[in-house]
């Protein structure tokens, strides 16, 4: 169980979604939108260590859905929020930390796109190969 | 007046669908005409619009190598002056003009209505005839190359051998001035004519294809597509033909649409160096944006193709990259799908080596990221996509800014000619590696970075505690049997010393129990018997100070001490009597030597008192700070 969305700033529109068992979405979709006020929290909270190169939490764990809600943080403000079932415990701290880092390069490759504009969704077949083949090695 | 009845035609025409082909139209055509002509005018005017377009008109007449004048005699006669537009009827009777003019016929509505050949029009790849070294800028001649291929295909199959007009290469002049649009149009006409030239070709075939490739390199800077997918077609049109005698080089294209031959390549390379005249360097993003919109390819498409051949995903496209990002564009223009990863023949490395002889198949990469992290030795694009993450990371954007400062750290492992060998493409490989091992390099830095940042926190912390469960429990027993245990504030200890937490808890122990019992000789026995640390836990604390510091004593000595405890087992046994009552030599020796590691274990509980003390000032503050905050807030509350 795996979802992942991109938001962009400063609107936190989603860039990007993508969730492993399709259904429940709109769930995960709740979820993943209430996180983004923790993971505003937590930017406005480190001010001057801006640059946190990974931003780890483990939040919002409901107790009966039973899921943990990672957030990261890239330097122009595009948030990365992953959803994981709880279930996994195989998931450690440092996989999530090197798919977000993964996430990141992929999304720095979609920028170098001059076709891209910053703030369209996210279309491009590369990524989504990626984001596929991670979630595929999680679940 | 010659335009009078021109005028009648074109009205009669225009009255009909213009996609009726001659619907209404007076003029005498051959099945052959017709469906040549309005396959022409399918190019010149996109379906739904009912009129040729002006400029691909006019470039398509160009292509036919006449005169100016010519033309603008055939312009007028034709009615499309005077009906201010390219009709199907006009456009029917400027190709039967153009024809007879070509047959040497005066341009005059009367020559149309005689048998004439079909009109010739120059392709890119036709006939060496009317060899223009001029590179002209073949504006969108390109764009519509693709279509013309396509068209071409079919239409070859309808005229095959039909006419053989010879196109002369005169395409590039019409290409250069007109719009993209029109030009592109013009090619795919041109190209048609040249496929239906079968024999001619063959003559021609080699000389075709150079001035074909010619003509694409002239080629209009930005935007033109139109010669490479012409070019693929055609070579696949040839191929499907096989009357032509292709030259050797296209008998690959029957295998693979993706090849780029080599005039599609010198007219990459031409298009290349119109947008950046360095070879070696890279076209940026927003200029290759620009260039690639030209093609009207929708931006999805675009982004997609610029996704396949920017393997290093700078941003930027360096020579082989451009090449084969054309070459993308052009086969979609002719109506191939985009594949999902870049083809083997499309790869930077490949193209690098100048297409001479099939590569040794590099295995095609895809760009997808999860390939790209931790393969070094692959492709370059694989490797370079951790150097730019690397260096954005290192810049800390995420926009093309970023990568243009990285950029120009690639230019320096990036000095590859064009057309060198593998080995060279090996090298520059091999020097993109070094980015790569830069940028992994980069990144463990920045996870060394990280770590580092951890370590520094992990010091203060034995400050504030002692770091094993031992001492959380001695604080406890502190707080617990101790209250005010502030007795001279020496200065921080180091960390404890191992024995410490067994030391400070007999000390804890011989301190609560310090003042029962005085002498404990079989216990002691026992303590200096057993394990130093046993003793210490063990041994209830009988004695007063002097036992206390026995046991520190023999709790800070290591456990293995225990042997030579058994061998002064003896000693400390007569030590309770002997302090107490005569002393004998040995026995003072002893008893100094137990005063001396008293002493020792003795500062070391004191450093531990301080430490310990500290944390439970810390601890003070910390309370005092929340019961301030509590009274602050009870105001509000109450109220």
């Amino acid at each position: 169980v795996l979802l992942r969305v991109i938001y962009s700033p400063p609107q936190n529109y989603p860039l990007y979604i993508r969730s492993i068992p399709t259904e429940n979405e709109l769930k995960f979709h709740y979820t993943v939108h209430t996180s983004l006020d923790v993971v505003d929290e937590k930017i406005s909270a480190m001010g001057k260590a801006l640059v946190d190169q990974r931003e780890l939490y483990l939040g919002l764990l409901y107790p009966t859905e039973d899921y943990k809600v990672y957030g990261y943080v890239t330097n122009s403000k595009v948030k990365f929020v992953m959803v994981v079932d709880s279930s996994n415990t195989a998931l450690r701290d440092n996989e999530i930390r090197s798919m977000f880092r993964k996430l990141h390069n992929s999304y720095t490759d979609i920028m170098c796109n001059p076709f891209y504009n910053p703030g369209d969704r996210i279309h491009s077949r590369a990524f989504d190969n990626m984001v596929n083949s991670m979630m595929m090695q999680v679940c | 007046m010659e335009q009078g009845p021109a005028g009648g035609l074109a009205a009669g025409a225009a009255a009909a669908a213009p996609a009726a082909g001659t619907g209404g139209l007076l003029l005498p055509l051959s099945e052959s005409e017709q469906q040549r002509y309005s396959e022409l005018f399918s190019r010149c005017c996109p379906p739904p619009e009912a009129a040729a377009g002006g400029s691909s008109v006019g470039e398509l007449f160009r292509a036919s190598q006449l005169p100016p004048d010519t033309l603008h005699q055939i312009t007028e006669v034709c009615g499309a002056k005077r009906v201010g537009y390219f009709g199907p009827a006009q456009f029917y009777i400027a190709l039967k003009l153009i024809a007879a003019a070509q047959s040497g016929f005066p341009v005059r509505i009367e020559s149309i209505k005689n048998e004439l050949p079909l009109p010739r029009f120059m392709a890119l790849k036709n006939d060496s005839e009317v060899r223009y070294g001029t590179p002209a800028e073949l504006h969108g001649v390109k764009f519509q190359v693709p279509h013309a291929t396509l068209e071409k295909n079919s239409y070859k199959r309808t005229d095959e051998g039909d006419k053989q007009e010879p196109k002369s290469p005169p395409m590039s002049p019409i290409c250069s001035p007109p719009a993209s649009p029109s030009t592109y149009q013009r090619i795919p006409l041109s190209y048609g004519y040249g496929k239906s030239r079968s024999g001619l070709e063959q003559q021609h075939a080699a000389p075709y294809e150079v001035r074909h490739s010619t003509h694409q390199q002239d080629g209009p800077s930005s935007g033109n597509y139109g010669a490479k997918p012409a070019l693929a077609s055609s070579t696949l049109n040839r191929s499907l033909s096989a009357e032509r005698e292709q030259p050797e080089s296209s008998a690959h294209y029957s295998d693979d649409p993706w090849r780029i031959t080599e005039e599609q390549r010198d007219y990459y390379v031409n298009q290349f160096r119109s947008l950046q005249p360095d070879l070696n360097s890279f076209v940026s993003g927003s200029v290759a944006k620009n260039f690639f919109t030209k093609s009207k390819l929708p931006i999805p498409e675009l982004s997609h193709i610029w996704e396949l051949s920017d393997v290093d995903c700078d941003g930027a496209l360096t020579l082989p990259e451009f090449c084969a990002a054309f070459h993308l564009v052009v086969a979609r223009k002719n109506g191939y799908q985009l594949p999902e990863t870049l083809p083997e023949t499309l790869q930077p490395e490949y193209l690098q080596a100048g297409n001479n002889v099939p590569a040794a198949g590099r295995v095609p990469v895809a760009i997808s990221e999860t390939q790209r992290v931790g393969k070094m030795g692959f492709k370059a694009s694989a490797e370079e996509v951790p150097d730019n993450s690397a260096l954005l990371q290192d810049a800390k954007k995420e926009d093309k800014q970023a990568l243009k400062v990285g950029t120009p750290l690639k230019t320096i492992p990036k000095e590859f000619q064009h057309l060198t060998v593998k080995t060279a493409a090996q090298e520059s490989n091999a020097l993109r590696a070094r980015p790569r091992s830069r940028s992994y390099s980069s990144t463990s830095i920045e996870d060394a970075m990280k770590k580092g940042e951890e370590p520094p926190t992990p010091p203060p912390r034995p400050q504030k505690s002692h770091s094993r469960a031992s001492s959380l429990d001695l604080n406890k027993i502190f707080q617990q049997n101790t209250q005010a245990v502030r007795s001279g504030w020496l200065p921080p200890p180091p960390p404890a010393l191992p024995p410490r937490p067994s030391v400070s808890q007999t000390e804890q122990v011989s301190e609560v129990e310090l003042h029962p019992q005085m002498n404990r000789p079989p216990s002691q026995a026992e303590e200096n018997s057993s394990a130093k640390k046993e003793v210490v836990l063990t041994q209830p604390p009988s004695k007063p100070t002097r036992r206390k510091l026995r046991t520190e004593t023999q709790g800070l000595e290591t456990p293995e001490l225990s042997p030579t405890i058994n061998v002064t087992s003896s000693l400390p046994a007569v030590k309770p009597h002997l302090p107490v009552q005569k002393p004998s030599s040995k026995q003072k020796r002893a008893i100094q030597t137990a005063i001396r590691k008293n002493k020792e274990a003795n500062a070391v509980l004191a450093r531990l008192n301080s430490e310990l003390q500290q944390q439970l000032k810390e601890v003070h503050k910390e309370r005092i700070a929340l019961e301030t905050q509590l009274e602050q807030l009870r105001p509000v509350t109450v109220l």
